[in-house]
């Protein structure tokens, strides 16, 4: 230290060495701003070890001095532990700003039939605010942010047809059980020619303009057990909700584009298509992932989306 | 006594000091958790992978997979809200390396699993646009139409048994798999049987939507669909996990 006033005082040393002659290297002791920030550092090493969790002692480790943290677990009881972040999670879920607002919520929704959900303006507010980011992370990625769906993969739920029925018990049902929607192919089952007709008859449902003829022949495929088609879908062809057979007399289609088909020999291709080959959608369930009160929350957003039943 | 000049002034001495400062840093710092009683949670529930999850965690690994996804919930509200419970270290003591990641491009997969379908998988994976209109990220058609290699499987479990991953091949091993995770699990764990039973996890669970074929698809989607569901959390008390902190 006492050549720390070497620039300002007298000459600072040299090391002594000398390369090449005359190359010689001076030797300046450190600041002493840095030297005590050093010395600073190790001290609060040693203040760490003492309050935070630091050294290994056999099957353990120093856990901290007063490096308290207190929550109450499942049970009730309260339980105090070293302060660590699993624990800080538990207690900032339990006395957090926004924890306790949004709980006040929940418990109030999860108190409340959908039919009072529905009817409260405020708990509306709630649900729609919570909901759309619940439909965002879990809904969104098959169903699209706007619920519209992918043709042929997911169905549309912004639209009012329900294949699985649109009531708020419908809904809840489809999403805490999950649904597996499944028509058999009837390729092997029925004739080609028999498929073109059926496929002209499920046309003609929806009021498309189609050969009567084959139509004609293709209604008795539907309605009869050489199809089998009305057992799922009703004689009519509104479909059975409990199967998740589609409604085949709207405009909706929900397994191919038959209204983005650019002429009638291309739509009937389409339907032959489904009748041959069948369908296999499957919607996961939500029950283990999600809260009953979440999957509440869903419902009534879902339920809103397509102006539910 | 070693005098600081003669140390400065030897290279080799330098290193091998050097080294031993630096190990004892590390040593202290890691040498401990193989150790400290808190470092793995007990929970039950965790199995190694099978053969077919085993293979598409390698395609995970090959096409990059772990440069955009992290596979690791932190335990803050926020992502608890967005993916789920926390991950624990156990969930990752068969992972060898583990996936943790330190990006986050797209969504952490920890708990993917079940949470979409396996056609989601197939028709995102295929062009995530088709499913995601926003989404960033790449296109991956060839894992649908690339018959998985599956031939070298039971090489790959003898090295993961070397790093202490309880696969099997003796009596006794499988025996001690048994008991410990019960004998469904054991018979996928068995190295000798392993093709047999990714062929038949393969098409009982037909991931890809092609029966015909068992592909790279196959394997990654049964790997994605097994992410983060063994643990069972309910069966936990809340403060639990955090006892092991």
């Amino acid at each position: 230290m006492n050549q720390t006033k070497g620039k300002t005082g007298g000459a600072v040393q040299t090391t002594g060495h000398a390369w090449d002659g005359d190359i010689q290297e001076f030797n300046n002791p450190l600041p002493s701003w840095w030297l005590w920030s050093f010395y600073a550092t190790v001290v609060f090493a040693v203040v760490y070890w003492i309050f935070f969790p630091a050294w290994p002692v056999a099957n353990s480790y120093t856990k901290g001095v007063m490096n308290n943290i207190t929550f109450v677990d499942s049970e009730g009881h309260k339980k105090t532990m070293h302060w660590n972040t699993r624990a800080l999670l538990i207690k900032e879920l339990q006395e957090g700003k926004t924890a306790v607002l949004s709980r006040e919520y929940m418990d109030k929704v999860a108190a409340a039939g959908y039919s009072e959900i529905l009817g409260d303006p405020e708990m509306m507010a709630f649900t729609r605010s919570v909901a759309k980011g619940l439909f965002g992370d879990n809904c969104a990625p098959c169903h699209g942010t706007g619920g519209a769906g992918v043709i042929g993969l997911f169905p549309n739920l912004a639209d009012d047809s329900w294949l699985w029925g649109g009531s708020v018990k419908n809904i809840e049902t489809t999403i805490s059980d999950g649904r597996l929607g499944f028509m058999p192919a009837f390729g092997d089952v029925l004739s080609e020619a028999q498929i073109a007709d059926t496929a002209s008859y499920v046309l003609s449902l929806s009021g498309q303009t189609v050969d009567a003829a084959a139509s004609a022949r293709g209604k008795a495929v539907f309605q009869t057990n050489v199809g089998g088609c009305h057992y799922c879908h009703t004689p009519a062809g509104t479909g059975l909700k409990s199967q998740g057979a589609a409604n085949l007399t709207d405009q909706i289609w929900s397994i191919i584009d038959v209204n983005g088909a650019a002429d009638p020999a291309a739509k009937k291709a389409l339907v032959e298509q489904v009748i041959a080959k069948g369908v296999e959608r499957r919607m996961p369930s939500w029950s283990k992932r999600l809260t009953p009160t979440q999957i509440k929350l869903l419902t009534v957003y879902v339920h809103e989306l397509g102006g539910g039943q | 006594m070693i005098k600081h000049e003669s140390i400065e002034t030897n290279v080799g001495l330098l290193i091998i000091l050097t080294l031993i400062v630096v190990s004892i840093g590390g040593l202290v710092e890691i040498v401990p958790l193989f150790y400290i009683d808190d470092t793995i949670e007990e929970v039950e529930g965790i199995r190694p992978y099978t053969a077919l999850e085993l293979r598409g965690r390698d395609i995970y690994q090959r096409e990059g997979c772990y440069l955009c996804h992290s596979q690791m919930i932190r335990p803050f509200r926020d992502e608890l809200l967005r993916y789920g419970h926390y991950s624990l270290a156990a969930e990752s003591q068969y992972d060898h390396p583990f996936q943790w990641g330190s990006k986050r491009t797209g969504p952490d997969l920890a708990r993917v699993g079940g949470k979409y379908s396996n056609e989601w998988h197939v028709a995102h994976l295929n062009n995530p646009r088709d499913v995601v209109p926003q989404s960033i990220m790449p296109n991956y058609p060839w894992l649908l139409a690339t018959d998985l290699d599956y031939s070298d499987v039971q090489d790959r479990m003898r090295a993961l048994k070397v790093t202490g991953v309880p696969y099997s091949e003796t009596q006794a091993e499988y025996d001690a798999n048994v008991t410990e995770f019960g004998a469904d699990v054991a018979d996928q764990l068995d190295i000798l049987r392993a093709e047999e039973h990714l062929m038949q996890q393969a098409l009982a669970g037909n991931y890809d939507g092609q029966r015909s074929r068992i592909t790279e698809m196959d394997a990654l989607v049964a790997y994605l669909q097994v992410l983060g569901t063994m643990v069972d959390f309910s069966k936990y008390d809340e403060g639990y996990f955090a006892e092991f902190r």
